[in-house]
């Protein structure tokens, strides 16, 4: 499933793939659009783009051979997005974060707990971290999705899903301890 | 943080994708391992902000619509496919329109007095039947909510049917679509009444209020009345208390 997904090409889709479709794929609307909105950094244009991973979706459906349809579903949005981004905002996917050159300053929980409830405040954070960070804090924290599902959603092996999680987290807590150092030095490379 | 376990163990924990072995040994570790005690106290911080800060974007009602909209069209050239996945549904609603069809074109107009002509009536209940033989035919919208079904009419008709949900009282609106009947788009509303559909064909008349009038035929109930300038039809094969219910929910 994770590879293959849209490899099965156009097929003339007939009432059974509708059913089906309405039965499997859309209920997980919602899902798609949440991703898309993410991995766009906003609303903007996270709909168009949900719509055509919607229709994406719809072509290769005979490319579902059944499973988890919601992990299928995502795997086609994330792919979406990626393209959409790499025509039009590329810095997005070239921005990434080398923590080696950037040691960690501690956090206590203190102060992530007066940070954490505000709804902009982690809007924005998530929003400086760069994508393949953010993808996986969305797919765990907000989707709810096991390893295995960020592992197929994602195109990477399960066994690094568990340490790019960790350095999400560690990331994302980073910006929302000192979102102005964070801002200075975590940005593009 | 020093213990490399915060960057990686620890974390399978926090989401419960440690096998029960491998959990109760980072367990252990946690009683000797204060950096491990406090990175998950901030994990689990972290998770329950992001989670509890309504972070999470529901589809847009206007992107439903969009990519209901669009697998109706993808689908509408091919082969006519069935929307509605249950056989039995497909075969009443060509039953039930067939019998509108049948009831409006010849029955209503005798009862009213105006005669249609042979040739009319022939080719709108040949065209219907054919129709009705393509699967697909009930919904072009589907949706149980009347301000999703509503506006999918809007540019689609010259004139504005009225929607409105009745599941409250027992009828969920099922969606909607556009028919051609007698040479003219008419609006029809699907309602579900238990394991039913009804069909209600609604178009604009010049004609005055009128009570509603009732009949069956096939085993197929019908009832139909005027109302500020519409006329409607409801059809089905629920009773006719039934349908005297909903016709009452839509005069209102």
């Amino acid at each position: 499933m994770s590879a293959g997904v849209e490899r099965d090409g156009l097929d003339v889709l007939d009432s059974q793939d509708r059913a089906r479709f309405e039965q499997l794929v859309l209920p997980h609307l919602d899902a798609a659009f949440n991703l898309s909105r993410w991995l766009m950094r906003g609303r903007a244009d996270a709909e168009d783009v949900a719509q055509e991973a919607m229709m994406r979706a719809w072509r290769f459906f005979r490319g579902f051979h059944g499973g988890d349809a919601r992990a299928w579903l995502l795997q086609i949005v994330r792919n979406t997005c990626y393209t959409w981004l790499e025509k039009n905002r590329s810095v997005d996917l070239t921005t990434e974060f080398d923590e080696e050159l950037h040691p960690q300053p501690s956090v206590s929980p203190e102060t992530l707990a007066i940070a954490g409830d505000n709804r902009e405040r982690l809007t924005r954070a998530l929003e400086e971290l760069p994508v393949r960070f953010r993808e996986v804090l969305i797919l765990r924290e907000l989707e709810g999705c096991s390893y295995k599902e960020i592992a197929t959603i994602t195109s990477v092996p399960i066994g690094t899903v568990m340490s790019a999680l960790a350095r999400a987290r560690q990331r994302l807590q980073r910006v929302l301890a000192h979102p102005v150092e964070a801002a200075k030095t975590g940005g593009r490379q | 943080m020093n213990c490399e376990l915060t960057q990686t163990v620890l974390h399978g924990y926090l989401d419960g994708e440690l096998d029960a072995a491998r959990a109760a040994d980072f367990e252990r570790h946690l009683i000797s391992c204060a950096d491990c005690v406090a990175a998950l106290e901030t994990n689990e911080n972290l998770r329950s902000s992001l989670q509890g800060a309504g972070l999470y974007e529901r589809a847009p009602q206007s992107l439903r619509q969009k990519v209901q909209t669009q697998l109706g069209a993808a689908i509408r050239p091919a082969v006519m496919p069935i929307r509605n996945p249950a056989p039995w549904r497909y075969l009443a609603m060509a039953a039930a329109f067939l019998l509108a069809v049948f009831l409006g074109w010849r029955v209503l107009p005798l009862l009213r007095g105006s005669h249609g002509g042979e040739t009319t009536l022939a080719s709108a209940i040949v065209d219907a039947h054919l129709r009705s033989l393509q699967p697909g035919h009930l919904e072009d919208v589907q949706s149980t909510d009347q301000h999703t079904v509503k506006p999918w009419f809007d540019g689609k008709l010259d004139f504005a049917p009225p929607v409105h949900d009745f599941a409250n009282e027992g009828f969920p609106l099922q969606g909607g679509r556009l028919d051609v009947v007698h040479g003219r788009t008419v609006a029809v509303l699907v309602y579900a009444r238990r394991k039913h559909l009804i069909n209600v064909f609604v178009w604009p008349t010049s004609e005055p209020d009128s009570e509603p009038l009732s009949g069956s035929q096939l085993g197929y109930h019908w009832t139909d009345w005027r109302k500020s300038g519409m006329e409607m039809c409801a059809v089905s094969d629920v009773s006719p208390d039934d349908l005297a219910d909903l016709q009452r929910l839509l005069m209102q």
